[in-house]
């Protein structure tokens, strides 16, 4: 039995004195794509925040590729893309000049590909504006762009498409459609119908909400 | 053969440690000289708190000048403390900082040079702003160099110590008093060192003593503030 990528076993998180999911138990292999539902304040975000590392507020065990995740943060970290609630782009520096940045912080963003990613998300003829002088959509592309230049495995996008356009929004699914198929996971929560949702695997954190 | 390879992977990773360091240094850097406000902010603070003193204490040259080193000591730490707030404020606002945790490079060098950056945004233009305050308070010629070597030794601590509570209080909402009352008791024997150096220049005592306290302090800011700091944001970001 091959082990997972990432395998989650009876996670257990409270907020305020709230039980936000327990007993959560779930695996992401190579290859799949899950959609975490739930309505507004069900934790979809915690979640994503507990699964990247970033937040250690839970009971459970986390495992990548079999090992405990505490153990393995590095090796972790090198093959992961986090997009979360702040799109993570200065405001004062061009597309360009963030994108460099994030490559200099992740070694799996390739740096020399930052033209056609810019070019891919439709922010041709921006490099060199600052951005805060794009639009919300446009930010969040910028962001998005390394999606096109990671060589990391697992994606983990909360709500990637917000303020991105219908054309904006068609092209990144297919990129995840690509990546799965490539043999990379993603783990994502939106709001948007999914065109690709067939291939997705969902599971709903209001049906795991403790009582 | 096998020496000679763990030599070369020794040696790039210490040239990707490096290009890290600068990357970041150069992106701060960047970030500050595009929105001059925080740049100015704390050396303004700085001038007018100097040139508060004769006009409300007694504009007495024998007096300001027994007072000088204090005033300009006091005057930018307190320049520093205002600046410390801005450290990884922005970055925690809007998403940057949670990407610089989850990269796999060494926090200690990135955390290193973003406080690097401040000093040199802080410290250092006060330390050469510090001479002409100096002379506004008619501090004696020879405690000049003394002044200028005990700020530029002293300051780095200052930023080191204080991105420890920013770090700490990123996260609040406002964390501006909160800085201070965590940090500014740290900030009291450098304070104290720094002005005796002053003192010990004005009247031609050895200033070796005093110089070598600030760089001891200093070295052990360098090696252990980064591990606070870095331990401090990953607190703040997980809560």
């Amino acid at each position: 039995m091959s082990t997972a990528l990432l395998h989650v076993d009876k996670l257990y998180c409270e907020r305020d004195d709230r039980i936000l999911f327990e007993d959560l138990s779930f695996a992401i292999n190579a290859g799949e794509v899950i959609q975490v539902e739930g309505q507004n304040g069900s934790g979809k975000t915690t979640l994503l925040r507990i699964l990247s590392g970033l937040s250690n507020h839970y009971e459970g065990d986390i495992f990548w590729k079999g090992s405990l995740l505490s153990t393995v943060q590095d090796d972790f970290r090198r093959e992961l893309l986090y997009f979360g609630h702040h799109p993570g782009v200065k405001a004062v520096l061009t597309p360009e000049e963030n994108l460099h940045w994030y490559a200099a912080m992740h070694p799996s963003i390739d740096g020399k590909k930052i033209a056609m990613a810019l070019e891919q998300v439709g922010l041709r003829g921006f490099e060199d504006s600052p951005c805060h002088t794009l639009s919300a959509g446009q930010n969040r592309r910028v962001s998005l762009a390394r999606l096109y230049l990671t060589s990391a495995k697992l994606w983990i996008l909360d709500e990637p498409f917000t303020a991105i356009d219908k054309k904006g929004v068609a092209q990144k699914e297919q990129l995840i459609l690509d990546h799965a198929a490539n043999g990379g996971s993603v783990i994502l929560t939106t709001h948007h119908e999914l065109a690709i949702s067939e291939k997705v695997r969902r599971f709903n954190l209001d049906e795991l909400a403790g009582t | 053969m096998g020496r000679i390879v763990t030599n070369e992977s020794a040696n790039s990773e210490a040239s990707s440690v490096l290009s890290l360091f600068g990357a970041v240094l150069k992106r701060d850097l960047m970030l500050a000289y595009r929105k001059k406000s925080d740049l100015f902010n704390p050396l303004i603070f700085f001038l007018m708190v100097a040139t508060l003193f004769p006009l409300g204490v007694s504009p007495e040259p024998d007096f300001l000048a027994q007072i000088a080193p204090g005033v300009v000591w006091v005057a930018a730490l307190l320049a520093t403390l205002l600046s410390m707030e801005s450290v990884f404020k922005s970055d925690f606002e809007d998403g940057t900082l949670e990407q610089t945790l989850l990269s796999p490079q060494p926090l200690f060098v990135i955390v290193l040079a973003k406080v690097l950056a401040h000093w040199m945004m802080s410290g250092l233009p006060l330390t050469l702003l510090a001479p002409l305050l100096a002379v506004m308070l008619f501090l004696p010629a020879e405690g000049m160099s003394g002044l200028m070597l005990s700020l530029l030794i002293g300051t780095p601590t200052l930023s080191l110590v204080g991105a420890i509570g920013a770090a700490l209080t990123v996260g609040l909402r406002k964390g501006g008093v909160l800085i201070s009352l965590l940090v500014l008791p740290l900030y009291i024997p450098v304070l104290i060192f720094g002005t005796s150096a002053v003192q010990a220049a004005v009247t031609g005592l050895p200033l070796a003593g005093f110089f070598a306290l600030l760089g001891a302090i200093l070295a052990l800011g360098l090696v252990l503030a980064p591990l606070a700091i870095s331990a401090a944001l990953r607190i703040s970001v997980s809560g």
